[in-house]
């Protein structure tokens, strides 16, 4: 519909933005071209250009240099009515129902009133928000507000559809369902970018763009990157405890570029040529080796911070442990009868759709909640009676909120130290050591919100470990951040687990639930899986018929299953 | 606890300090509200023209036409000659007040029987129209006095005790100190918890060792430092540079603004409390701010309020941290009767921390 195929629908050629006083600009001496009727994708960690991209193409920011081509026109002049954005935030009116986003939406794009009726039906159908649009947008789940946000761009069937980070901070299954919707898109010849930092969802786009500091490093099929690491990636069986010590010797090897956690094995990929070590198989590669390889390889396995952490004695009590717990928010169960015991040493991830309850169990375990029943203990220390003996001997971490951005390095790291009761030389030694640890000497006096992303990770997870916690929790502690920087960080949890630290982890990254002992999945404020990651793969290959399932397979198959049995239930009754 | 809650201090301080624009705001405003405060809220009339009709003519009326013309408070005298000129005099606002003298105002006068002068004011304006009646009053009194002098042996004599020259300045100043003191105290303390809320560390915190005590601690002392050294800027500021004399005990003053800071700081956590958004947060305290400062008596006396209002004034923390402010300035007001207005305050202090801490429990989760 948009003329001929290959005249591509939105062009970007040699474009520079930078933005205030800012030494490295947003994106830099940017090309690119974006075609109808295929799935584009934006590709890179936060901080890397991807939204300055997006709003250029809106024509919301005008280029330092170089030209921006929207539908045959300048982005600044181009026909907005032909361009569908959906903005990462602020996309939609919280106060409002979902019907009353969709006409004002419909307003503020002059739809005639005659087609709105025809359109609005059509949209809610294919979203399946009907039965929620006299909802408010602010009380839909993370993922229905994403596919509110989309029908909402998706008013006036525009030629070019822009996505900022749809898949952000919302789980596997409505990121799949999101998807699928856009994949339907395509066959009217519709242009789509799709922005992301999952990697898993580059690959399987038609083209995509990988932007790294400004930069772009890579554009073309997902595939041909992707064979650039063929024949060197490799699967080497390993169980329990052996295979985080395997990892940290493995990757401190000159030959191998990467190392990563798969459930009971590890994944490796060797330097071109290298010999791969004994009993290892040959797996095919994926987009995110070549991803890695391409910047440089992953960081190697030995963690500073685990080699001065002292061993978490062995008391033969389970490090963390849930009896029942359950919260009930007025007439709502928001998390109910939840019940395992972590032993010391082991990795324990919550998984689960948004608003399933993850986030529930967790706030209770950490003392952020109290239970409606049950208990929860944490390091022996009761929650309920021994609170502050219980949060001492916890070290808590969330990527997005776990500084105070206006004060500095120097400052967060000595606050962090006093409310954790290290005083005078203690202190002192404590911040020095994280400092060297964690190279954050060159930034003890900048401000932490103005930090790279990376450099904030490091500072985030020194503030948790300064005080040597027996147990640590970790919420979506790498949402966001590029797969080196999550490496850097899973070294080190790696290693504090060799020591006998207990992690307890909520992620919506299948990569990193990988790296767990066990997982237990929570879907309608009810555990319904409990197990290795190996162990939920085989379970979800035996109910849902597939063969070598991702984990993402598993966590969509297992829910699926769920679904079923609770409607034939619901059908029965 | 003590490391603990040190931290916690620190990290507030360095939040209010660290930021140069912040520790502007701490100075710059202040002293532009002491400056702008300080000259704009005149109780003075000054500059305002007045109208004379005289259908006298007699020496006892250009007499006291003349004394009106003397006057520094007034600018200009509008002869008029006629009713309907002075009332469009008036209704054009040339004029705040007409004095009008009857025929045989003199004759009356000289001939020892009850003589009228009659005064016509814009009650548009009914503050400066009542302050320009006082002068006119005092003005025709006057002369009243001298006349009745020549004759009578005794005369009225007024005096202003504690502000013998009824300087407004002197009126108005010691009333800034508890102003700034609120806004500053208040407007802190109710951003501390909203702040943390918004941009999420909130959690952090609450997952720390540090006890719901030195949260709270640590949340109301900063703001208090800034209230009280904003209130000590003005303190300074006020007898030293603009000559208000500071006559009673300024350590007892301390002791009370003290106090005042506590209660304060319980009404400034209630809000942040209540709170999602820092948005909210200051909104909540513009509201609490205009409340406290009109039933404090800076604006209007206490007295002329309703009695039902006036009791619900003994629970504005301000109202009685103003007696005492005044009182230290311009009274030099006797310990005991400051004690006597400072421990209502440590009732509502007693109110309003724990209501604080009570809801800042609540709504932890």
């Amino acid at each position: 519909m948009t003329g001929a195929p290959d005249r591509p629908a939105a062009r970007l050629s040699r474009v520079t933005r930078r933005f205030g006083k800012a030494a490295v600009p947003a994106l830099d001496q940017v090309s690119l071209q974006i075609r109808a009727g295929r799935m584009t994708g934006l590709v890179g960690p936060d901080g890397a250009g991807k939204t300055t991209m997006i709003r250029l193409l809106a024509g919301l920011l005008d280029p330092d240099e170089g030209e921006v081509e929207v539908l045959g026109s300048p982005a600044v002049s181009a026909d907005r009515s032909r361009i569908g954005y959906m903005p990462q935030r602020f996309g939609l009116y919280e106060d409002l129902t979902v019907i009353e986003n969709l006409r004002l939406y419909a307003r503020l794009r002059g739809l005639a009133a005659e087609s709105r009726q025809q359109r609005f039906d059509r949209l809610l159908d294919f979203t399946d928000l009907r039965r929620f649009q006299s909802r408010l947008a602010g009380n839909l789940s993370g993922g229905m507000k994403q596919k509110l946000g989309l029908a909402c761009a998706l008013v006036e069937t525009p030629d070019l559809l822009l996505l900022d980070e749809p898949g952000v901070g919302v789980d596997p299954l409505s990121r799949r369902e999101l998807w699928g919707m856009v994949q339907q898109l395509l066959t009217d010849g519709i242009a789509v970018l799709w922005s992301t930092a999952y990697l898993d969802e580059a690959a399987q786009c038609d083209e995509v763009f990988l932007l790294n500091e400004g930069r772009l490093i890579y554009g073309g099929p997902p595939q041909d990157l992707t064979r650039e690491a063929e024949g060197a990636t490799y699967r080497l069986a390993a169980q329990g405890l052996a295979r985080r010590q395997l990892l940290s010797r493995l990757a401190d090897r000159e030959e191998v570029r990467d190392a990563t956690i798969q459930g009971a094995a590890l994944r490796l990929l060797m330097a071109p040529g290298a010999p791969p070590p004994s009993g290892a198989l040959a797996v095919p590669p994926r987009f995110e080796d070549a991803f890695v390889a391409r910047m440089g390889g992953g960081p190697g396995g030995r963690s500073a911070l685990a080699e001065s952490y002292p061993e978490v004695p062995d008391t033969g009590a389970p490090a963390i442990e849930a009896e029942g717990l359950t919260r009930r928010f007025g007439s709502f169960t928001a998390a109910s009868d939840i019940r395992f015991t972590v032993p010391r040493g082991e990795i324990f991830g919550l998984l689960g759709p948004n608003g399933a309850g993850k986030s529930t169990t967790f706030k209770m375990l950490c003392g952020l909640l109290h239970p409606s029943a049950g208990r929860g203990r944490v390091a022996g220390h009761d929650l309920g009676h021994a609170r502050a003996a219980a949060r001492q001997s916890l070290g808590y971490m969330a990527q997005k909120f776990s500084l105070y951005g206006d004060l500095s390095v120097r400052q967060n790291l000595s606050f962090f130290a006093g409310v954790y009761g290290l005083a005078g030389a203690g202190r002192r030694r404590a911040m020095e050591r994280m400092t060297e640890i964690f190279h954050l000497g060159p930034y003890l006096k900048q401000n932490a919100g103005g930090l790279p992303l990376g450099v904030r990770q490091r500072l985030s997870l020194a503030c948790a470990v300064m005080h040597e916690p027996p147990v640590l929790f970790l919420d979506e502690p790498t949402s966001g951040v590029d797969p080196i920087v999550r490496r850097e960080f899973w070294t080190h949890i790696n290693g504090l687990v060799q020591r006998g630290v207990t992690v307890l982890v909520t992620t919506h990254f299948m990569e990193e639930a990988e790296y767990c002992d066990r997982i237990l999945v929570i879907y309608r404020a009810e555990q319904i899986a409990l197990g290795s990651p190996d162990q939920l793969k085989a379970e979800a290959a035996g109910t849902g018929g597939l063969s070598d399932p991702t984990l993402e397979d598993a966590f969509v198959a297992l829910i699926e299953a769920r679904e079923t049995a609770v409607g034939r239930a619901g059908a029965a009754a | 606890m003590g490391g603990r809650l040190w931290a916690m201090i620190v990290k507030e301080l360095w939040a209010i300090l660290r930021d140069p624009r912040g520790r502007i705001i701490l100075v710059v405003p202040p002293l532009m509200q002491l400056f702008v405060l300080g000259f704009a809220t005149t109780l003075e009339v000054k500059n305002t023209a007045i109208g004379i009709y005289d259908r006298d003519g007699g020496a006892a009326s250009i007499e006291i036409a003349q004394r009106i013309v003397g006057s520094p408070n007034i600018r200009a005298v509008l002869p008029l000659y006629s009713e309907a000129e002075a009332r469009a005099a008036i209704d054009r606002q040339k004029v705040v007040a007409v004095v009008s003298f009857a025929d045989g105002f003199s004759a009356d006068l000289a001939a020892g029987r009850p003589a009228q002068v009659q005064g016509i004011f814009d009650g548009r304006k009914s503050n400066a129209a009542q302050i320009m009646s006082g002068y006119l009053s005092t003005i025709i009194a006057g002369y009243g006095a001298e006349l009745a002098g020549q004759t009578a042996s005794f005369s009225t004599v007024t005096v202003h005790w504690f502000n013998p020259n009824l300087q407004y300045l002197w009126f108005t100043m010691p009333g800034l100190v508890v102003i700034i003191t609120t806004i500053s105290g208040l407007g802190l303390t109710a951003q501390s918890v909203a702040r943390e809320r918004e941009l999420g560390s909130f959690s952090q915190l609450l997952v720390s060792p540090l006890r719901l005590s030195e949260i709270l601690i640590g949340k109301i002392v900063p703001p208090m430092l800034v209230g009280a050294f904003n209130a000590t800027l003005y303190l300074v500021l006020i007898s030293q540079l603009f000559g208000v004399p500071l006559t009673g005990s300024v350590p007892f003053f301390y002791v009370s603004l003290v106090l005042y800071l506590l209660a304060l700081a319980g009404v400034g956590l209630l809000i942040s409390s209540v709170s999602q958004t820092q948005q909210q947060a200051f909104l909540g305290m513009f509201f609490a701010s205009v409340l406290a400062i009109l039933l404090s008596g800076y604006a209007s006396p206490v007295e002329n309020m309703p009695l039902w209002l006036r009791v619900v004034t003994e629970a504005v923390p301000t109202r009685h941290f103003l007696v005492v402010s005044e009182g230290v300035f311009l009274k030099d007001m006797p310990i005991a009767d400051l004690w006597a207005n400072s421990w209502p305050m440590v009732l509502i202090a007693a109110v309003t921390l724990p209501a604080a801490a009570l809801l800042f429990r609540a709504r932890m989760e």
